[in-house]
């Protein structure tokens, strides 16, 4: 019964959201809608039982993705208007895409339960008991500990070449240099001075 | 899972892996400074690697669940990437020195290390998923090589063109092995030959998933050996990319790809044997001919030594094609003493600078070189006699090993037809040692580096007919190395 309340909510939440992520005239608002459309997304996948792409979607796409889109949006002078103007030209082009897109949809529903993919055959069946956060751990850090690893030099590899093919030594630039500033004693950098009466300072 | 053993046999990569971390730790603080001590550290790096393939790493069986092969045949390819990559980080500084322009960062040693690495990830694999981790680590150092002078814009286009193809390729080679996955159920390559063994390959249904999975599998793999129809960013990329980056991706790479391609079709594929064989031989024929023909009108040397590459690849698909583990055993003797021509031809080529140092890469400058630098012409024409096959040179031996396990498999057509195709390759070869021999001398070269230059005499020695001494030893490594596969 509260699973099956909680489902409507977290369904319904992400439907209104969704639409007035693409209906609003302030692309700021249209992120903040997106953002939470993701969180309710990730409430289903909760009561569906898959926590981890449910943390996945808080941390990776509210937490990173969604605050990009922000940066983008308020740094880009994007008119959205104009990027709208098109609707009704282009209106028969995105019915027949959505026509394809459901059709795909039905044939993959066929598909899948016509046979052919051998779920039981997979690398590493999943158990019913143990939750989906330890499973996949176990299995990174045993099974696929290698290519994880891999992965991750994939990435420094990637870090590594943006860094070759774009810093470049700026000559005459001038850096702060903390050591030295805290080093400073206050006897180096002052002077006592006398300065005569109608004499003047001497700097 | 016991960790110790699984790692105890991935001890090559590790030490990849770990030696290239700590380089670029003293990269990132020694600087420019750094370079000569961080390239000759990475040449050791690479030794130790060697070392490291005499323990578990050669003859440990599968690791991780079966994701990861090590055995004789991985280690024999290993070897031989690794010997590449060490000869292309020595041959780097001078060249990077003399040139205008950019100068050698330490961090092309550490790419290297890094590019090495994930060969050595792609030779072991045992799944698809560790064949991809390991291809794109290698394919992604090597866009990053291809653009390593920053100020010369060909080397860039080089970097831009080799990125954006080489993501295509990914691209097919992904789609393929998703088709593979979906419709055997598995990664790891043993069952993917189950699957392959049980289902009937003709017919509707779930056979033309497999072979579409198949043939796109063999069509990204065909990309990152260059072989025809998926080489045509060979040329450029070779032409822009600085020579010791060029030298690095006509050997290295390749025999990562071409042990890679072998094992899939071996350990992966081994029941559509049928299937792939046309494709390799499609392939083969196609490599040989494109290879031959569109060499002939190159002015560029590096293009010319490009479209060598792609010829040679055809010749080595022609043992695969063989199938048997006498064929295979041929593909990986035809690697060998591929990168040893290949790698020799590159040291050539990096001693032709004029008399400022800067790099001459036109085919006509080498005109009259047999009198102003008579031992350089010499060795260079070694290399091409033994690229085109012509006995008694040690490249004629590599190639009558593939066109034997050719002609032993019953694929007489096959071996004719290479054979005959072959000719028309010497063609473009032999007019370099005309230009070298019989043409007016044209402007002398300066002067070249003691290292490289006993680089180029270690080549030519094996190269030459004292190499035949290395017969049975190679014989008997390769055989052993294809033995394990089957």
């Amino acid at each position: 019964m509260i699973q099956a309340i909680a489902f409507y909510l977290f369904a319904a939440v992400v439907l209104i959201s969704g639409a007035m992520t693409i209906s609003s005239r302030n692309p700021v608002h249209s992120v903040l809608w997106l953002i939470l459309a993701f969180f309710n997304a990730a409430g289903l996948m909760v009561l569906v039982g898959a926590e981890f792409i449910a943390m996945l979607l808080v941390i990776v796409y509210v937490g990173a993705v969604a605050v990009l889109f922000l940066f983008v949006v308020m740094m880009l002078d994007i008119d959205f208007a104009e990027l709208r103007a098109g609707f009704v030209r282009y209106f028969g082009i995105g019915l027949v895409l959505a026509v394809a897109l459901v059709c795909e949809i039905l044939i993959g529903v066929f598909a899948w339960s016509a046979g052919g993919i051998d779920l039981a055959r997979r690398a590493a069946p999943s158990e019913a008991t143990v939750p989906n956060i330890v499973q996949i751990g176990n299995l990174l850090y045993s099974r696929y500990l290698f290519v994880f690893e891999g992965a991750g030099l994939v990435l420094l590899v990637a870090m590594i070449g943006a860094i070759v093919l774009t810093h470049r030594e700026r000559s005459g630039a001038r850096y702060q240099n903390i050591a030295r500033q805290i080093a400073r004693r206050p006897q180096d950098a002052t002077r006592n001075m006398k300065p005569d009466v109608g004499q003047g300072v001497q700097l | 899972m016991d960790y110790a053993a699984n790692l105890a046999m991935t001890l090559p990569e590790l030490v990849l892996a770990l030696g290239a971390i700590a380089l670029m730790l003293v990269a990132a603080w020694g600087g420019p400074a750094a370079t000569r001590a961080v390239s000759w550290t990475a040449v050791v790096v690479l030794a130790g690697a060697c070392i490291a393939l005499t323990g578990p790493a050669s003859s440990g069986g599968s690791a991780f669940y079966g994701m990861y092969r090590a055995d004789a045949f991985a280690a024999f390819a290993k070897v031989l990437i690794y010997a590449a990559a060490a000869v292309s980080i020595i041959m780097a500084p001078d060249f990077f020195k003399r040139t205008a322009g950019d100068n050698l960062r330490p961090e092309y040693p550490v790419l290297i290390l890094l590019s090495a690495c994930g060969m050595g990830i792609m030779v072991s694999a045992s799944d698809l998923l560790m064949l991809y981790v390991g291809l794109e680590l290698q394919s992604l150092a090597a866009y990053v090589l291809a653009s390593f002078m920053r100020q010369d814009t060909r080397s860039a286009e080089a970097g831009l063109k080799y990125f954006v193809l080489g993501a295509l390729a990914s691209g097919i080679l992904l789609y393929g092995i998703s088709l593979v996955y979906g419709f055997t159920g598995s990664t790891l390559f043993d069952e993917v030959a189950g699957a392959y063994a049980a289902a009937p390959l003709t017919g509707n249904g779930k056979a033309i998933g497999l072979l579409f999975g198949l043939v796109f599998v063999f069509a990204g793999l065909a990309f990152k050996m260059s072989a025809v129809p998926f080489h045509m960013w060979t040329p450029d990329v070779y032409e822009g990319a600085p020579t010791p980056v060029t030298g690095f991706f006509a050997s290295a790479p390749k025999v990562a790809a071409m042990a890679l391609g072998v094992r899939v079709a071996v350990e992966a594929m081994g029941p559509a044997h049928d299937q792939w064989r046309q494709i390799v031989i499609f392939a083969a024929l196609a490599s040989i001919l494109l290879g031959a023909v569109a060499a002939i009108g190159q002015q560029n040397i590096k293009r010319l030594l490009a479209y060598s590459s792609i010829n040679n690849v055809g010749f080595a698909l022609i043992g695969l094609a063989a199938g048997t583990p006498e064929g295979v055993a041929s593909v990986m003797t035809y690697m060998a003493i591929y990168i040893v021509m290949t790698l020799g031809s590159f040291l050539v080529v990096l001693q032709m600078r004029d008399e400022d140092g800067q790099p001459v890469e036109t085919i006509a400058s080498l005109a009259g070189l047999s009198r102003s630098r008579p031992g350089l012409a010499a060795a260079l024409a070694m290399f091409m006699f033994s690229l085109a096959g012509i006995p008694p040179l040690f490249g004629f031996y590599a190639k009558f090993a593939v066109f034997y396990a050719a002609v032993e498999a019953g694929l007489f057509p096959l071996a004719v037809v290479g054979i005959a195709m072959s000719v028309i390759g010497a063609y473009y070869y032999l007019r370099i040692v005309k230009t070298m021999y019989f043409d007016e001398p044209a402007a002398p070269y300066g002067r070249g580096d003691a290292v490289e230059g006993g680089l180029i005499a270690v080549a030519a020695v094996i190269i030459s007919p004292l190499g035949y001494l290395l017969i049975p030893a190679l014989t008997a490594w390769t055989l052993a190395a294809a033995n394990s596969l089957f």
